[in-house]
């Protein structure tokens, strides 16, 4: 499912000669269709949020934020996403170093299996918890009776968000890994270094990008879940409620002002995210274009 | 595990291995298993009645019909969107490039409140439209809506990279022996793409089946009319009927994993196929 959100490596312009033209009322409609679609669908979204969060003014904006109930959202969500990305990004390394170094038996079968919770709905994804921890759940009534709360608590918000944001960091990585082969850490092993030193000193300075790219898409998702999240939380205010279930309480309240307030907090990290993403296009590429022309050449 | 696979002078094969499959046990497999254990305690009269309900059906008929259909609009306007992006120069193709992931990086609750807001009576698109008699907020169309913004970036990305590797000369063997533009599309272009955008249609089906956040807000969740399958499943789990909303659930996941398969068939296609230079 993430191929579509993988990096783009090289160039995806191309130089046209006559031959291989559109006439130019071709060229003309097809960029209009294109720019009509993208301002309908894309940027008139996203300027409405902005738009409705300032109905009712700069004044009315700030106060939808330090209101106790979205500033424990705002913590909530933080501190969900503090928990859930390093988990996944120790995952991701780890899984990433077995399946792109090693060559063993059932691989696909590993790498479909890493990859299910993408094509899992984010509405299952929170129920099979509440079938694991629920009161009626498997392990329910054990956790009950020792008095410790994982549905309609912060600890099931914490695993539906793990479970959906599972793939990011490993999807990014093995195929970059695998790409980049393994001659240049068996190198560092012939030369004497320790597993961590040429995991350190040779595998992540090739990766860190492809990392980064990761951490940033796992990130942004943890943050903005919605479904999955909302099937374990419970929407108790102040407690189990985290930012995108806090705008759907005021939204549903006719609060629209202090809901789409708080929503352009989490627009505006989808733009950091989508800018960085570029950002780290571009370094990859740089990278690749490096690896391409070897200086002294 | 040593003798299933081959030697390798590299560490830490065992620790990353075993770390890999403990977590993915823990937090993915045994969890997903619970689903299938729960749904066989209900029996088979229990299931298919639940599955089958009319309301269910409704459901199924919706997420169902307006996926396939987004994901057909989808392949439209993102083969237009990779094509301008890859062959032409226009202001502002930038912007439009960083800005075509959006709706992955959009948290859906808020891609759903806004497409709420400007499709309904007083939003700025549906106040143009009431005039006309069209109604999107709050009706199946309003489900097609959101569904066409989340599958959008899912044919572009798919078909961006391939389409940028097309070979130029191709197109010129093509034009020098006299087939016009169109025919180059549809006879050279066209073919070396389909597998591209077959995956792109594929995956964006199968995120809008699935799609739950930026659904519920403009579906308005009429019984019988657009209520799609995921709240099915949420509107059980309200009412405490536990194992009503596992048979469903149960049912998606079925499906998801077929279109999982077909997903990866249509890529190790692309793989082949693009490997070899077609």
């Amino acid at each position: 499912m993430s191929a579509s959100i993988a990096l783009h490596a090289g160039s995806l312009e191309r130089q046209e000669t006559a031959s291989t033209r559109e006439p130019a009322w071709v060229r003309v409609v097809l960029v209009s269709v294109a720019l009509t679609f993208f301002s309908v669908f894309l940027l008139l979204p996203l300027g409405t949020v902005f738009a409705e969060g300032l109905r009712k003014g700069w004044g009315a904006y700030f106060d939808a934020m330090v209101n106790p109930d979205a500033w424990s959202a705002i913590k909530l969500t933080l501190l969900v996403a503090v928990i859930a990305v390093p988990l996944n990004l120790v995952f991701g390394l780890a899984a990433s170093w077995a399946i792109a170094k090693f060559e063993f038996r059932g691989k696909r079968v590993l790498i479909t299996l890493i990859d299910l919770p993408f094509s899992v709905s984010p509405v299952i994804s929170g129920l099979i918890y509440v079938l694991m921890f629920g009161a009626q759940g498997w392990f329910g009534p054990w956790f009950y009776e020792h008095d410790i709360k994982i549905i309609f608590a912060v600890p099931g918000i914490v695993l539906a968000t793990i479970f959906v944001t599972f793939p990011f960091v490993a999807r990014e990585l093995i195929p970059l890994m695998e790409a980049q082969g393994s001659e240049e850490e068996e190198a560092a092993v012939v030369l004497g270094a320790s597993g961590w030193q040429v995991f350190r000193y040779t595998t992540l300075p090739n990766i860190k990008w492809g990392l980064l790219y990761g951490v940033i898409l796992c990130n942004a998702r943890a943050m903005g879940e919605f479904g999955a999240v909302s099937v374990v939380s419970g929407h108790i205010r102040g407690q189990t409620n985290t930012m995108p279930l806090h705008v759907e309480i005021l939204y549903n309240e006719y609060n629209y002002a202090a809901a789409f307030a708080v929503a352009s907090l989490l627009a505006v990290l989808a733009i950091i995210t989508l800018g960085l993403k570029t950002l780290v296009e571009r370094q990859t590429r740089r990278q690749l274009q490096d690896i391409d022309t070897p200086s002294g050449e | 595990m040593a003798s299933l696979r081959r030697f390798s002078p590299l560490p830490g094969f065992g620790l990353a291995m075993g770390y890999t499959l403990v977590y993915l046990a823990i937090i993915v497999v045994i969890p997903l298993t619970a689903v299938g254990a729960k749904t066989f305690t209900l029996g088979w009269d229990a299931f298919w009645a639940a599955v089958s309900s009319p309301r269910v059906v409704a459901s199924y008929q919706l997420s169902f019909g307006a996926s396939l259909l987004a994901a057909g609009i989808n392949v439209v306007f993102g083969l237009i969107f990779a094509w301008v992006l890859v062959r032409y120069r226009f202001p502002g193709k930038g912007l439009v490039d960083s800005l075509v992931d959006l709706p992955f990086a959009l948290p859906t609750a808020v891609a759903g409140i806004a497409l709420a807001t400007i499709y309904s009576q007083n939003g700025p698109v549906g106040k143009l439209l009431e005039p006309l008699g069209v109604e999107i907020a709050y009706t199946p169309k309003g489900v097609l809506l959101a569904l066409v913004f989340i599958g959008l970036p899912f044919v572009v990305r798919t078909v961006q990279p391939v389409l940028a590797d097309l070979e130029k000369e191709v197109e010129e063997a093509a034009a020098g022996l006299g087939a016009s533009r169109w025919q180059t599309f549809c006879k050279i272009i066209l073919p070396h793409i389909a597998p591209a955008l077959l995956t792109g249609f594929a995956m964006a089906f199968a995120r809008a089946v699935g799609e739950y956040g930026s659904v519920i807000f403009i579906a308005g969740n009429v019984p019988m009319v657009s209520e799609i399958t995921p709240l099915m499943i949420i509107t059980k789990l309200e009412q405490y009927d536990y194992a009503g909303a596992t048979a469903v659930a149960s049912v998606m996941l079925i499906i998801s994993f077929v279109l999982l398969l077909i997903i990866n068939g249509l890529q190790g296609w692309m793989q082949n196929r693009y490997a070899r230079g077609a």
